[in-house]
């Protein structure tokens, strides 16, 4: 069997509730010290939140790249793609709408 | 080999026989249930995205004037510490510690729940006060639209957890208990998941300077 020992499953939690702490950690504090403005800010906590939304899915949700587990990615992944045609689309269509009124 | 690791994702191990291979169809099925939730989330985030300015706001507060950065960051680190030790209950799960171990976890995990719910409610309490209230803007709709609707979840789970430990006590670990158990677990980290979208868009993303 090839099923990994509670000790070295438990350090994989405590390594992923380390990485998902630090990526809250930088986010909230460029926002409470001001540290960073505008576009690059928006972009910076973007990036952060899809680095975290990955460790929770690697970590705790264990999802990877590993064959027998790959009908749970793919699931995620068409989801994602139906997601981002209609969320996408919304803001698409409504910010340009807002253009021209 | 191939039987050691039959589940995608979470799973409970070859050691734990049919409820192993049963847990095969019911966490895929709730993964499915997941992922209709993460498209509805998706598209609520996407009409709070469309009035999320200053013409949203019609005039009304702000988010500068309704939200608490530092009430946030606590619920944000209570969160995310329960979801670690709702890892700590299914790794107790997995290798069999023991209903006693499990359920403490479990507990642990509830009273964190509660306390991200308490701390929550406060925060809407002060919005209503400022008037922040749904009715005064689309902004206020789409955001008491967006982030009670995971309230709703986190309390929904909360009682999940509640009925868990009664099911433990009464039933035992039976296979049934412990697929339950997974499925909650995913519940529970998928909550953590689309509270990370929250807080980066709506507090983070409102309170950017």
């Amino acid at each position: 069997m090839s099923d990994p020992d509670h000790r070295s499953e438990a350090r994989l939690y405590l390594a992923g509730f380390g990485l998902a702490l630090t990526l809250t950690l930088v986010p909230f504090g460029l926002v409470h010290w001001g540290l960073m403005q505008g576009k690059a800010l928006a972009i910076t906590i973007a990036v952060l939140a899809v680095a975290q939304i990955v460790v929770h899915l690697r970590f705790f949700l264990h999802i990877d790249l590993s064959r027998q587990k790959r009908e749970d990615l793919q699931l995620i992944l068409f989801t994602v793609l139906l997601l981002g045609i209609m969320a996408f689309g919304t803001l698409w269509i409504m910010g340009n709408l807002a253009t021209r009124m | 080999m191939s039987g050691s690791n039959l589940h995608p994702g979470l799973n409970l191990g070859a050691r734990h026989g049919s409820a192993h291979e049963g847990a095969e169809t019911v966490v895929f099925g709730f993964w499915i249930f997941l992922m209709s939730d993460l498209v509805i989330f998706g598209l609520v985030f996407a009409s709070y995205l469309t009035v999320a300015n200053p013409l949203g706001m019609a005039g009304g507060p702000g988010p500068a004037d309704a939200f608490d950065l530092r009430s946030i960051f606590v619920q944000t680190m209570i969160l995310l510490t329960s979801s670690l030790t709702f890892g700590f209950a299914t790794l107790a799960l997995r290798h069999e510690k023991g209903r006693t171990v499990i359920a403490g976890w479990l507990g642990v995990t509830l009273l964190l729940g509660l306390a991200f719910l308490t701390l929550e409610l406060r925060d809407f309490a002060h919005m209503i006060e400022v008037g922040a209230v749904p009715q005064r803007s689309g902004f206020w709709s789409a955001f008491w639209g967006l982030v009670p609707l995971h309230g709703l979840h986190v309390a929904l789970g909360c009682l999940w957890i509640a009925v868990m430990l009664a099911q433990m006590a009464l039933l035992g670990l039976v296979p049934v208990v412990k697929t339950r158990l997974l499925r909650l677990g995913l519940f529970w980290h998928f909550l953590d998941l689309i509270w990370v979208a929250i807080f980066s868009i709506v507090y983070l993303g409102g309170l950017m300077p």
